[in-house]
């Protein structure tokens, strides 16, 4: 049934773990609908005979639909329309929210082709390989102006914007090759902004990392090269020890206090904003001296960083120095350096 | 002739209604159409609290209140010029009108010295210039642009609301507005008056609110 | 016999006197081009808008053809995208939202209340050469090659686009003040000039339908003004208004644009839907199965046609809560269509139903709006839209509303209100014919593509893959029937313009009001104030009651 309905109205296989229940809603949806529209139509042709004008200028009687019958008609609609928003909005969320356990990639659409970046440190253009059975989550961004990421046969589309950094995720069901289409209109040759995602068994996916090492070593690593080159380290640690910057030990993730009182996650979104705009979220306690990386890291190092920070969730050993306390006038005590 | 009423309505009265009405949904457009950008400032401001602050302080703080003087001043005048015809004081009315015409312009005079302060320390539209060395920002130099998008379309309306009252000067000076028929200046006031109001709202937006680290 | 003229006797035209109309009282190109008259003014626009249709519809047939091919068969593809881009913009903003309230409710508005002309005559005046200039300025901006960002001009691209942006959107800008004038025109107008006795529940549902669009153009137009206005800034000065390096967000654009473009949509099937309410009553003799539910869903819509904007936006990187508010509140205004629809429907029960011109295009209409309706529900449930956004899918889905809806009400009124405009009949076998056609290659032409867009096929694709070629031949072959089907429409109303029989004063046997004046109306629609005998929709007595 599900195949019968799938093939007629014209949809792609259903290559994700939520693409089964999208298109059970699609269904739902335009099933009940289209027969309600039948019905409206058909009540209109079976009036138009049963009504019609028998005398010329005959006059007819004054009749109004009465409360309790627009009561019904409105209300039946309206609790079907519910029905649909709420199975939507939970699928929506769903759709939306990577699994923690997701492995990442960091995409980068540029005018006219995509970028991939595996957080091993290897990167494709244009074809994205994945293994099956395992969620990834994409995280993305632009070079240029806006594009978005389109896999039919996921069900899965989200728009890739510059200056910003969005998450999208999903988990394919079987191995296979599937479209990539650039779904936000991008210049010249955005219908030919194409790639391919490769789902690899599990056994032929390790074939291919084993078969295509990465490039510059794992991100982490690079991460620290990166780091010490752009001069990172000179303002923050990797020990622990708050100095000119907030340290970058339990970082990830964490509840992070700004001036003005708001509070941020430090999530991907914003360790690479911090870098892009890092007077935008001052933490309380610090001072606004972080100069601008937009322009200077390029978004493979960027990543890299990010993955190195990420992967700090503990202070890799203890401080062999401790810096002197970098006092802030008027504002809020350091915070206490971590076990 | 003013006092006759146009064709196709019934009386005076209904006339003005009709005109006065008129004018107050043009006016909720006229406020529409600064929304866009005061709904870009507030979305700026609060992605870029630090920048904005910056750009606060360093803006012509004083020219721009003594323009808010000027505008106010100039409100009132146009004001007691509707009163002054409505009580027959033609001559009152006409003069009144011109100090309102020479407000506006003296408002536009201090505008443009403004403009071309900022110009002389570098400082242009669009986060272009050598004032942009030192404040770097990008909520700074989105704070300008604003600062030039906003006040620059707030300015062109304060032309075109003199050239409007100069327009019913001439009609106030041949009698043709009067006490019988005020409601053409009266309108334009309202107009006026809108001009006014949207300032008051620049004006503390980008002169006079702090925030972020200074 | 194409007329139900109840209780007339017909007159031998060469018997009959010369009677003055607003049409032949002065004929000299003067008379025309300074008219204050609502009606002239009315007939300008229709004209006007007539000529944007066709030049729209041409662009529409070259993307179709070009289309035949997935490598594309007619063009590269920066001209391809500088023609769905100009298609966009020539229908959107020069055909559809003038085209039902600047013609047909200029011309009816006034004589529907029992008033002489608008408020503001010479206002009605300017906006049309507003207008004028705005299309004149869109028109330049084709002259120079076009723009190519989509008739949505999404930033970061818009800033950056080599093509003629420009002018496009400074004649956009221009139009958009037309419509404001216009609206404010209108709104003035039905609250202060309603003759003695037509109170707000005793008028024409039209002139709800056109107040209610009225009041959507009046506040949503200024916000695309500015929208545009920054995009034209950033294009020309590069100053950077939305660029993410200069502090700016490129998400907010479309909040701005879409916060007047959904509106934009309701402005478009609003006088549509006031057509049918006029239409379908008379042509069942009856009165509206419900006139407040007709009433208030207009407001309804109005109104909450304002809180939806966020629907275009679900893949745009937007919360939860928002993508959930945005959903709800999107249902919400389909019930109110929902509720038009059901009282159009059950207005024909126990009515004395003729089927003429009108109301075949209402069928079609029924048809065509109750499917694209209900695809856009489908379409305002957030997870499905993940697959559809931006897809053909969408594209199938606007277009049923836009010309299965509005167009179709268009062609509707335009034959409802030919006798009442030119005072002839046009030739029922020839609107049969073509409406039968209208609908059959408009279904060709956008039925497959619902198909290609649940397939995966984006929109604004010059060249796609060859899988897809089956379902686009279909579409342009249905494209090539649609805009044939409407030549022959122009073809067969140009000459009734000429030959046409003449129309009684109340060809229909109508009850609402613009049908007691003459057809065609004099200069000043009614000699003294008029006084309406019977409500507009009152069919319980015979014509003869509604000159007393």
């Amino acid at each position: 049934m599900n195949d019968l309905l799938r093939r007629l109205l014209n949809l792609p296989p259903q290559a994700s773990t939520y693409a089964r229940d999208v298109d059970f809603l699609h269904y739902f949806v335009i099933t009940t609908t289209m027969l309600g529209a039948t019905f409206v139509f058909l009540l209109a042709l079976y009036f138009l005979v049963r009504y019609r004008r028998r005398t010329p200028g005959e006059t007819t009687v004054r009749v109004v639909t009465s409360t309790p019958q627009e009561v019904f008609i409105i209300g039946s609609i309206l609790s079907l329309f519910l029905v649909f928003w709420v199975v939507g909005t939970l699928q929506y969320d769903r759709m939306m929210t990577p699994p923690p356990d997701a492995m990442t990639v960091y995409v980068t659409a540029k005018q006219w082709m995509w970028k991939f970046s595996y957080a091993d440190g290897r990167s494709s253009m244009d074809v994205l390989t994945v293994p099956e059975g395992k969620p990834v989550r994409l995280v993305m961004t632009s070079r240029d102006v806006i594009h978005s990421f389109y896999v039919p046969a996921f069900r899965m589309k989200h728009d890739v914007v510059p200056g910003r950094y969005y998450t999208a995720w999903f988990e394919a069901k079987a191995p296979g090759t599937y479209a990539i289409d650039c779904a936000e209109y991008c210049g010249v040759s955005h219908s030919r902004m194409l790639g391919e995602v490769h789902v690899l068994s599990p056994g032929d996916y390790s074939s291919w990392l084993d078969g295509h090492p990465p490039a510059t070593g794992d991100l982490v690593a690079a991460g620290r090269d990166v780091a010490a080159q752009r001069g990172c380290l000179n303002c923050h640690t990797l020990d622990g020890q708050p100095h000119i910057g907030p340290t970058w030990v339990g970082l990830y993730g964490s509840q992070v206090k700004l001036e003005g009182g708001r509070t941020v996650a430090a999530d991907d979104a914003y360790l690479t904003r911090s870098m892009m705009d890092p007077q935008a979220d001052i933490v309380v306690g610090y001072k606004s001296v972080m100069p601008t990386y937009r322009g200077v890291l390029e978004e493979p190092e960027a990543a890299a960083l990010v993955e190195l920070i990420r992967s700090l969730q503990t202070a890799p050993h203890a401080p062999s120095i401790t810096l002197p306390k970098v006092t802030t006038e008027g504002s809020a005590l350091p915070q206490e350096p971590l076990p | 002739m003013a006092e006759q009423v146009a064709g196709h309505f019934e009386s005076l009265p209904r006339q003005a209604h009709a005109a006065r009405l008129g004018m107050w949904i043009f006016l909720g457009t006229e406020v529409l159409l600064f929304a866009g950008l005061f709904v870009l400032y507030a979305a700026y401001r609060t992605e870029h609290p630090h920048g904005f602050a910056v750009g606060v302080e360093n803006n012509t703080v004083v020219w721009g209140s003594v323009n808010t003087g000027v505008l106010l001043v100039s409100s009132y005048t146009i004001a007691l010029a509707v009163h002054e015809l409505r009580r027959g004081k033609q001559r009152a009315c006409a003069l009144l009108v011109a100090t309102t015409i020479f407000l506006g312009m003296c408002f536009l005079a201090i505008k443009t010295g403004e403009y071309l302060e900022h110009f002389r320390v570098g400082l242009y539209p669009g986060g272009v210039g050598t004032f942009y060395r030192d404040h770097g920002e990008a909520g700074t130099k989105m704070f300008f642009t604003l600062y030039f998008c906003m006040t620059g379309l707030h300015a062109i309306h304060v032309v075109v609301g003199t050239a409007v009252l100069a327009f019913l000067l001439t009609k106030v000076l041949r009698r043709q507005i009067s006490e019988r028929a005020p409601h053409p200046l009266a309108i334009g006031a309202i107009y006026w008056h809108l001009v006014d109001v949207i300032w008051i709202f620049l004006w503390p937006l980008f002169y006079l609110i702090p925030g972020g680290n200074p | 016999m194409t007329t139900i003229d109840a209780g007339v006797v017909p007159v031998p035209r060469e018997l009959a006197p010369r009677r003055e109309t607003y049409l032949n009282v002065a004929h000299t190109v003067k008379s025309w081009a300074l008219t204050t008259d609502h009606k002239r003014i009315g007939v300008l626009y229709l004209v006007t808008t007539v000529l944007m249709l066709a030049l729209g519809g041409s662009f529409a047939l070259l993307l179709r053809t070009h289309l035949l091919t997935p490598a594309g068969a007619l063009m590269d593809s920066y001209a391809y995208n500088r023609t769905f881009t100009m298609h966009g913009i020539v229908m959107v903003w020069l055909f559809m939202i003038p085209s039902i309230p600047a013609a047909f409710g200029n011309f009816l508005l006034p004589i529907m209340i029992g008033a002489k002309d608008v408020a503001f005559p010479r206002l009605n005046l300017l906006s049309y050469y507003i207008y004028l200039v705005g299309a004149l300025w869109v028109i330049i901006a084709l002259w120079m090659g076009g723009c190519d960002t989509g008739w949505t001009f999404y930033t970061p691209y818009s800033a950056h686009s080599p093509s003629a942006v420009v002018p496009t959107v400074f004649g956009i800008f221009i139009l958009g003040w037309s419509t404001i004038a216009t609206g404010v025109n209108f709104i003035v107008t039905v609250h202060t000039m309603r003759a003695r006795g037509v109170t707000w529940f005793r008028m024409p549902l039209f002139v709800w339908a056109i107040y209610g669009t009225s009041v959507i153009q009046t506040l949503a137009t200024p916000v695309l003004a500015i929208s545009l206005c920054i995009v034209g800034i950033d294009n020309w000065f590069d100053w950077g208004l939305f660029d993410p390096a200069r502090g700016g967000d490129p998400v907010l654009y479309q909040h701005l644009f879409w916060f007047y473009s959904h509106p934009a949509v309701y402005i478009m099937i609003l006088p549509a839907m006031g057509v049918f309410s006029e239409v379908v009553p008379t042509f069942s003799h009856k009165n509206p199965a419900s006139y407040n539910a007709i009433a208030y869903s207009t407001l309804g819509i109005a109104f909450v046609g304002f809180a939806t904007w966020g629907h275009h936006m679900f893949v745009a990187g937007m919360s939860l809560f928002d993508a959930a508010a945005f959903g709800v509140l999107s249902m919400l205004v389909a019930i109110f269509s929902a509720i038009k629809v059901f009282t159009w429907v059950l207005t024909m029960r126990r009515g004395s139903v003729v089927i003429r011109t009108p109301m075949i295009y209402f069928l079609a209409f029924l048809f065509l709006f109750v499917f694209g309706g209900m695809t856009g529900v489908a379409t305002a449930t957030e997870s499905l839209d993940v697959h559809w956004h931006d897809t053909y899918f969408v594209v199938a889905h606007f277009h049923f509303i836009m010309v299965g809806g509005t167009l179709t009400a268009w062609l509707a009124a335009l034959h409802y209100w030919f006798p009442k405009i030119t005072g002839r009949m046009y030739s029922e076998r020839w609107g049969t014919v073509a409406a039968t056609l209208v609908f059959a290659g408009f279904f060709i032409t956008f039925f497959p593509q619902f198909l290609l867009g649940n397939g995966g096929m984006p929109r604004r694709y010059a060249t796609y893959a060859s899988a897809y070629q089956p379902l686009h031949v279909i579409s342009t072959v249905g494209s090539w029937i649609l805009g044939a089907s409407m030549l022959m429409t122009l073809g067969y109303l140009l000459v009734a313009l000429f030959t046409g029989e003449r129309a009684g004063n109340n060809p229909w046997d109508s009850r609402s009001y613009e049908w007691y004046t003459p057809s065609p109306p004099p200069k000043h629609n009614f000699e003294k104030e008029p006084r309406f005998e019977l409500d507009p929709y009152d069919y319980t007595v015979p014509a003869e009651r509604m000159h007393g």
